[in-house]
């Protein structure tokens, strides 16, 4: 059966854009743009170059996504 | 949903030998399906056949009560890309029906795919199947030790779009083991060096989606079929597949399905 392509990914930061919007690199090869989320902000969650990071995706721009969850 | 962020499970040969049998047994079934196949008869009663043939030798239907899947297979129709679920339309001239089966024993499951004709079927929509079935094989020779997952999916892309057809992006093969679907997740495009590092021991489910026209699906208000939005045929090919060094070696077959076809059409 096949599977639906997942909306919630992980990635690497590969670089940081400004406006708290970064570069990052999806675990399928993708490289795409995301956003911290408004919670992250809330609770001044630091992303770096090289963090690996949780990434909620946009079925309508498969190239922008939300960065949701630091991992350690 | 989020499978993608899981740990990608190496099997043990142990492991690999109960997927083996889980993927055999799909074949098999797949084969019974296949000498029911003609005008006339419906999905619903090769759906009862495989589940009954399932259940005789000692295993459950995989896809049954998945997520609220209702069948033991899926079975869709030519304008249908998977997930299509039988029913009492029968089977017409010139139709082809792809039929995913999914088989669950002593733990493990085994997962494929074939697209089959019914009577004569027109020329260009012969080729997509075996262009598709062509794709399938591409991506196996890329599921080596090494490899990337993107490898995978640019060999199915590269193939399927040479030949003017379109890849579906929505659904993606997947690892397959003690669970239906596991990480990691292998979509039919890519980029070559890109993705997930493959390791020996994965176990694959591959399994090209290719539309004659268009790429873009819509789904269906039964909550399940998957349809082309442009309302021409789709292929789809599966096969499980265990990642080796130098060569990925095949737990499923088609064997079983050519000979029962090949009794079929001689008969």
């Amino acid at each position: 059966m096949a599977k639906q392509a997942s909306i919630t990914q992980d990635g690497t930061i590969t670089e940081a854009l400004g406006n708290a919007m970064f570069r990052v690199e999806l675990e399928n090869g993708h490289v795409i743009t995301a956003h911290i989320s408004g919670k992250m902000r809330k609770f001044y969650i630091k992303i770096l170059p090289g963090d690996r990071v949780r990434v909620d995706m946009s079925p309508y721009d498969l190239s922008k996504g939300r960065i949701s969850f630091r991992y350690k | 949903m989020g499978m993608a962020r899981g740990r990608i499970q190496v099997r043990t040969e142990s492991e690999i030998e109960l997927l083996r049998t889980s993927s055999l047994l799909v074949g098999r079934t797949l084969a019974e399906v296949a000498k029911l196949i003609q005008p006339g008869v419906t999905t619903l009663e090769l759906d009862r056949v495989a589940e009954t043939f399932i259940r005789d030798h000692g295993a459950e239907p995989g896809f049954k009560g998945y997520n609220g899947f209702p069948a033991t297979l899926c079975t869709s129709v030519n304008h249908h890309v998977v997930h299509g679920i039988p029913n009492d339309d029968p089977l017409q001239e010139g139709d082809i029906v792809s039929i995913d089966c999914g088989v669950l024993k002593e733990g493990y499951y085994g997962d494929s795919a074939y697209t089959f004709m019914v009577g004569e079927v027109k020329p260009e929509v012969r080729r997509l199947l075996k262009v598709t079935q062509e794709c399938l094989e591409d991506a196996i020779e890329e599921a080596v030790a090494g490899n990337r997952i993107g490898d995978i999916g640019w060999a199915v892309q590269e193939h399927a779009e040479a030949e003017g057809y379109g890849v579906v992006r929505e659904l993606v093969g997947h690892g397959v083991g003690s669970n239906l679907h596991e990480p990691p997740e292998v979509p039919n495009y890519g980029r070559p060096g890109n993705g997930v590092k493959l390791v020996a021991g994965m176990v694959l489910a591959i399994e090209p989606m290719i539309n004659l026209g268009r790429k873009e699906v819509v789904q269906e208000s039964d909550g399940w079929t998957i349809a082309t939005a442009d309302g021409l045929p789709s292929a789809h090919f599966e096969h499980d597949v265990v990642v080796r060094e130098g060569k990925a070696e095949v737990l499923s077959t088609f064997k079983w399905i050519e000979e029962a076809l090949g009794a079929v059409k001689l008969g």
